[in-house]
């Protein structure tokens, strides 16, 4: 916790030197759920009535449910561990195998590596229950993600893929996130694409998804090539998005249109 | 069929409550088609109902217009301590209950 509101202070200090770099400024700003009507708000506020908790709600099951070849839950390893703030830390490089993880990548990596039971797959009810059980533990701290040493590479990567065009619509990302946030897409306002809210239920889908498949969305409107789940590509992207969300309050499960 | 319910665990006599539940289900409506065109069966719950120490004080019929993981909300009067049984069914057959006490003060 201390070291996400480092980071988000870090940033606070920096935002004058890197403004140039900042592809939103700070005071602009804006989570996805400030371009979402009032209902919706109230709704993802809710902690009830929010369906987004129903996933939460089995995750908090399956957290102390033991499984695998060796017997054991999350919880008794993270025996009366909070995970709060670690969510607004993800993606993360994992100090073991170097490799960058979200936090599905790291709830699998636990399954497999420290439980011997399979991974989840993404997408699946499981998954989704356990991410949005953690993340929701950091509910209104911080986005802070660390952009030092490895995860430096993977953040150019994720910038390199924001800013490139792709798909029949010949789109990047920015065109639509940077340059007309606030403004009407059809029946939609776009947003400023932050990854705070996720995982999130989405209305249009009419349950709970992940970041990934939010991301899977808007190439398949920009009729971009589809990447398979857990593509690197979309890992980097994913870091890129948590740094340039920096600052915004963790708001999983979100409800989104 | 998971649910989530919210009534107050303790209420005075005559005292009008608040009763939330959030039933998770797909609500399937029976107008969409798979990857191949074939039309998915309608399969949402069709019939809810809340009895309050045995009889009924809210039911509802619903259909292809609500969506899912349907949220409910209505009032009734505390009159005695005593449980809150909630029963739902879908259309192909699938049950689902849940219960909830409350205390009653005079």
């Amino acid at each position: 916790m201390r070291r996400g509101r480092a980071a988000a202070l870090l940033v606070l200090v920096c935002a004058a030197a890197s403004a140039q770099e900042r592809a939103v400024p700070l005071d602009q700003l804006k989570s996805g759920s400030a371009f979402l009507g009032q209902d919706l708000r109230t709704l993802q506020a809710d902690e009830f009535a929010n369906p987004g908790m129903l996933w939460v709600e089995r995750g908090e099951k399956l957290w102390s449910e033991p499984a695998g070849a060796a017997n054991r839950s999350c919880a008794g390893c993270h025996q009366g561990a909070s995970m709060r703030g670690v969510a607004a830390r993800y993606p993360k490089i994992d100090a073991a195998s170097g490799k960058l993880l979200n936090l599905e990548g790291r709830i699998n990596l636990c399954r497999t590596g420290r439980m011997g039971a399979q991974a989840l797959r993404s997408e699946s009810e499981d998954l989704l229950a356990l991410t949005a059980f953690v993340a929701r533990q950091s509910r209104g701290m911080p986005m802070g993600v660390a952009i030092d040493g490895p995860a430096r590479a993977h953040l150019g990567a994720g910038r390199a893929f924001y800013f490139q065009r792709r798909g029949q619509l010949n789109l990047t990302c920015a065109h639509c996130h940077d340059e007309n946030w606030g403004k009407r897409l059809l029946a939609e306002t776009i947003t400023q694409g932050h990854p705070n809210a996720w995982p999130a239920y989405r209305l249009e889908w009419q349950t709970m998804g992940s970041l990934e498949r939010r991301l899977r969305a808007c190439l398949s409107g920009i009729r971009a090539e589809m990447l398979p789940y857990g593509a690197p590509e979309l890992l980097d992207l994913e870091l890129f998005l948590a740094w340039r969300a920096q600052g915004l309050a963790v708001e999983a499960p979100g409800v989104r249109r | 069929m998971a649910a989530r319910i919210q009534i107050p665990k303790q209420a005075k006599r005559g005292e009008v409550i608040e009763v939330r539940i959030v039933i998770q289900h797909a609500m399937e409506t029976g107008y969409r088609h798979d990857d191949v065109g074939h039309l998915i069966k309608r399969n949402v719950i069709n019939t809810f109902s809340c009895r309050y120490n045995g009889s009924e004080v809210f039911r509802a019929d619903l259909s292809s217009g609500i969506s899912a993981n349907p949220y409910l909300q209505f009032h009734t009067v505390a009159e005695a301590s005593g449980e809150f049984e909630f029963y739902w069914i879908d259309d192909e057959g699938m049950q689902g209950s849940e219960r909830q006490s409350i205390v009653v003060t005079p």
